[in-house]
């Protein structure tokens, strides 16, 4: 597989690094022992159309015979009634059950072989067997789950404009947020981002929207007991209300100033509440307003204008 | 740069490199442990080095269109971390090398700051 761009890797380069053997081998392998006959490996070969069969020895892979020694073995007019052991190739080339495809790959292509056999890397023992013809197969299935799951996400969404009827439509979109979740902010951002790439925005949009909307979550996350985000989305903008139950902000003016923070030490610790939040949010969106009442709580309000793809 | 070659001058360890992006070009660098900051002045595409080692540092860079990041000074993240930066499709290096020269390094070897590119 060559690269054909440098920058953006193939769907499909991008899977043989991800997918793993064990994910692609076949698992119920027909084995010989050492001293089965290659009377038992025509038999095989021919019930389960296979061309070739590992060997094993209390549970360990002691070689692999294959079609072609069967018919060196006639040509050489040796005895069916002979041993496998005596036939079979003992230095097998083995792969790891975790190796990732593309490895496997690059030793089908140096080697020449047709099949490998799966080890486990702990323990050696066999565990499958793997042909160039079961990566095609898992490629496919993996590039078809893949490809449909996103895909049909996308395209369903990114219509949804078009195919409903009305003088304005508006999407709203919802995600609550809990204080003190220190672990998980961020999180229902990244919701957000996600449906705003599969509506089909522009990153750029997208990106402003993403870190606007991740500052006002943060903010939720380290002050307050909990709260809302609301993105109403139309096709021409994006307005996100972040509003929470309190404890307010009694200076709202000193608290658009950059640099001015709140924020105890363990907030800074963790990379923010230095005072960029809402000044990060004034600067990333088009139009910003800001109400607060102490111990009521604060409301946010957000627009990005936004032209589609 | 080429992503391989930021590795070879910080002595880098991969700690996750989910699509093999060894060849992607990297044009610019942040080196920020304020995720404010790092929000507010990063580019897209950008290599953020960092000291901090907290799932937000990854919620930074996936929002703010960063693909590679690099922990500095030794610091390395937990597993749960990792497997976010994956699930994001996030590389992430580490490097035993401090900030500062860390920096400097990657500065004196030709990589621009964001400062420098927004005026090019």
């Amino acid at each position: 597989m060559k690269t054909l761009d440098h920058k953006k890797p193939s769907k499909t380069q991008e899977l043989t690094y991800e997918l793993k053997v064990e994910q692609v081998m076949r698992k119920n392998v027909t084995t010989l022992k050492p001293d089965s006959t290659m009377k038992d490996v025509r038999r095989i070969l021919r019930n389960n159309k296979i061309s070739g069969i590992p060997v094993v020895a209390d549970d360990r892979l002691v070689g692999i015979v294959t079609i072609e020694d069967f018919i060196i073995c006639l040509l050489e007019g040796g005895e069916i009634d002979g041993k496998v052991e005596n036939r079979m190739t003992k230095n097998v080339v083995t792969v790891y059950s975790d190796e990732p495809i593309v490895q496997v790959v690059g030793k089908f292509e140096k080697s020449g072989y047709g099949r490998f056999p799966v080890v486990d890397r702990d323990n050696k023992k066999l565990v499958g067997i793997i042909t160039k013809g079961d990566i095609i197969e898992g490629l496919l299935k993996k590039l078809e789950i893949d490809y449909q799951k996103e895909e049909i996400h996308t395209y369903r969404a990114s219509h949804i404009f078009e195919d409903v009827i009305s003088d304005n439509s508006t999407l709203i979109l919802k995600y609550r947020i809990k204080g003190g979740e220190f672990k998980k902010a961020g999180e229902q951002t990244s919701k957000l981002r996600k449906s705003l790439l599969r509506l089909g925005f522009l990153p750029e949009t997208i990106r402003r929207v993403a870190i606007a909307t991740f500052e006002a979550e943060m903010n939720i996350v380290i002050f307050t007991p909990e709260g809302e985000l609301v993105a109403k989305i139309q096709p021409d903008k994006i307005m996100v209300n972040a509003i929470d139950s309190g404890p307010g902000i009694p200076d709202v003016k000193k608290a658009m100033r950059q640099g001015y923070s709140t924020a105890p030490d363990w907030v800074r610790e963790l990379g923010f509440g230095a005072g960029m939040g809402l000044p990060n949010i004034k600067n990333y969106s088009d139009e910003m307003t800001l109400e607060s009442k102490v111990n009521e709580g604060t409301n946010l309000n957000f627009v990005i204008y936004t032209k589609k793809k | 740069m080429k992503l391989s070659r930021i590795i070879s001058i910080l002595d880098a360890e991969i700690l996750c490199n989910v699509k093999d992006k060894s060849n992607v070009n990297i044009t610019t660098a942040c080196g920020a442990d304020l995720m404010s900051d790092v929000l507010a002045f990063i580019k897209s595409e950008a290599l953020l080095l960092t000291g901090l080692t907290t799932p937000q540092v990854i919620y930074t860079a996936e929002n703010s269109g960063v693909n590679v990041v690099c922990f500095v000074r030794g610091k390395k993240p937990c597993r749960e971390i990792v497997n976010l930066a994956k699930e994001k499709k996030i590389v992430l290096l580490a490097t035993k090398t401090p900030m500062f020269e860390s920096c400097g390094k990657l500065y004196k070897n030709g990589l621009t700051g964001c400062s420098e590119i927004s005026k090019q």
